[in-house]
């Protein structure tokens, strides 16, 4: 597996306060969610820099191990984006993401990761405005959450 | 709620009646051999043997407290696929049958091909502790003890493993058969009730003789199952506290090698192999010094908490809580603490429980296209 390089040096030991910049990692679908972040670039719409995209086929080969690491890693949040229900390019795949989201907004709180980290968004491919609005809105939570507590740790 | 039958047992010694039983089955036309605990050499305790000679029953012992393995993996092996081998018959415990209906659900094995019997189960002790039990050299005395008590209290300065001891699950209503031990006076006779068409058809073959129900087996379950129900919110209360933050849960593991026997003795855990196991995280190594650089310094070997993060995202919703994922740590790490607490917050999650039903779909296998709307903030 790649190495997410979601903590650059220069935030390596973030401090709590408001200087404080978080490492988003998006899991994006090739098919809306992608396409409207394209939209949403090409258009100059202003988007925090905090997130990093990448882009999938379809939201539902997102494994959990995939948020999981990124979170052990040191990234403040995880947000997984992709068609609106009924909408999906493979038919279910955006009813599988959900579900896996559901089991690990169970799993992940009981160890202290708050909830708020992990995400599920339905952004079709014509919603640039509601991609820069969403990936805006959830910046903005996560700095006022503060870090991510697995960067003080640097668990593996 | 089936039929009842009893069988009788002589000379006070509950296991050659179960002997007998088992060489009974064989003789059934459906039934091509039995799966049965069988005790090894040495007072090591039993684990399964698929037994198709009657004279091989002579070691065969249901009742000692000793759970080596699950025994589910080993009856998928032998009823995967279409059925042309005939029946097997296979003496398990509650936690074994429930692991079984897991795997037929996920196509490893085949309830179509099994007959299953279910024992009341008292528990066991640890593979570690079971030499301890006095029981191990084969007296029938401390059998008897063990089974009068369903498993409570401490025999030879040992108890039986904490899984046992909080499990909610001693009985199977999911199997062809139950064989009653609870309430009853285990040297006179054993209760056999059929849950199933098919375990209603052995009961009349093998020609066993109707009981009533005097309602002593519910009682004795009443009462055992408050005690283990306590225990196991007691153990989840404890577990929650322990692990309710990154560090915590760090804590809880920090004794894991990475030697991944939990994944191995786990028989819920169905993937054919495991990503753990594969050049997924057959690291490079300047990708080590990357991080080591990274970070300072890096905890080798590494991945262990992402490790058991990923178990339980994969297997929390089948987890029977058998414990033989803490039976075959060799650092003591709680294991099955930690995963029978996470556990009940999935399935209750997906209003799932695991074993419960053949005809439930693994939660994660099936969806709806309207659900969980606070997923995604009220949207679906």
């Amino acid at each position: 597996m790649q190495e997410l390089n979601v903590m650059p040096e220069a935030q390596s030991a973030p401090a709590p306060d408001a200087g404080f910049e978080p490492a988003i990692v998006a899991f994006v679908c090739n098919w809306c969610t992608y396409t409207a972040a394209d939209l949403a670039g090409t258009a100059r719409m202003v988007q925090s820099p905090n997130v990093r995209l990448i882009r999938m086929m379809c939201t539902g080969m997102v494994d959990p191990k995939y948020i999981i690491k990124a979170l052990l890693d040191g990234a403040d949040a995880v947000l997984i984006s992709g068609c609106h229900p009924g909408d999906c390019h493979y038919i279910n795949g955006n009813y599988k993401a959900r579900r896996r989201v559901k089991l690990l907004g169970e799993i992940l709180p009981r160890f202290g990761i708050d909830k708020r980290r992990l995400k599920l968004t339905w952004v079709g491919a014509s919603e640039g405005n509601e991609f820069a609005a969403t990936v805006n809105r959830f910046a903005a939570e996560i700095k006022d959450l503060g870090p991510i507590d697995t960067r003080r740790l640097r668990l593996r | 709620m089936g039929s009842i039958a009893r069988i009788e047992v002589k000379d006070g010694n509950p296991v050659a009646a179960l002997r007998d039983f088992c060489a009974r089955l064989l003789e059934d036309p459906e039934v091509a051999a039995v799966l049965a605990p069988r005790l090894l050499p040495g007072g090591a305790g039993t684990m399964p043997a698929l037994v198709a000679d009657p004279a091989e029953f002579r070691d065969v012992d249901p009742l000692a407290p000793s759970f080596r393995l699950n025994a589910a993996r080993m009856l998928t092996r032998l009823t995967r696929g279409a059925d042309d081998g005939g029946l097997v018959a296979a003496l398990l415990r509650p936690c074994e049958v429930r692991a079984f209906i897991e795997l037929c659900k996920l196509n490893q094995g085949s309830q179509e091909n099994a007959l299953v019997i279910s024992l009341d189960c008292s528990g066991a002790f640890t593979n570690a502790d079971y030499p301890r039990y006095p029981g191990s050299t084969g007296s029938t005395g401390e059998l008897l003890g063990f089974l009068s008590a369903s498993g409570r209290g401490e025999f030879g300065g040992v108890e039986v493993a904490r899984a046992c001891r909080t499990c909610e699950h001693p009985t199977s209503p999911e199997a062809d058969l139950s064989i009653g031990l609870f309430g009853q006076n285990v040297e006179q006779g054993l209760l056999v009730m059929a849950n199933t068409p098919r375990g209603e058809g052995l009961v009349t073959r093998l020609g066993l003789a109707e009981v009533a129900d005097d309602g002593a087996r519910a009682k004795a379950l009443d009462e055992l199952l408050a005690e283990r129900t306590k225990a196991r919110d007691a153990m989840f209360d404890e577990t929650s506290a322990a692990t309710s933050s990154m560090e915590g849960l760090s804590t809880f593991l920090s004794a894991c090698v990475n030697c991944y026997n939990c994944r191995m003795a786990c028989p819920v855990c169905y993937c054919k192999e495991c990503v753990f196991l594969t050049d997924v995280f057959d690291h490079k190594p300047w990708q080590y010094l990357s991080w080591a650089r990274q970070r300072g310094a890096l905890k080798m070997p590494t991945d262990t908490m992402f490790f058991h993060l990923t178990r339980l995202a994969h297997m929390s919703t089948a987890c029977v809580g058998c414990g033989q994922c803490s039976n075959a740590c060799p650092n003591g790490v709680q294991v099955m603490e930690l995963f029978r607490t996470i556990a009940a917050s999935t399935q209750q999650a997906f209003e799932y429980e695991a074993g419960r039903n053949p005809n439930e779909a693994p939660p994660l296998s099936v969806f709806r296209e309207r659900e969980f709307p606070e997923v995604t903030g009220g949207l679906d």
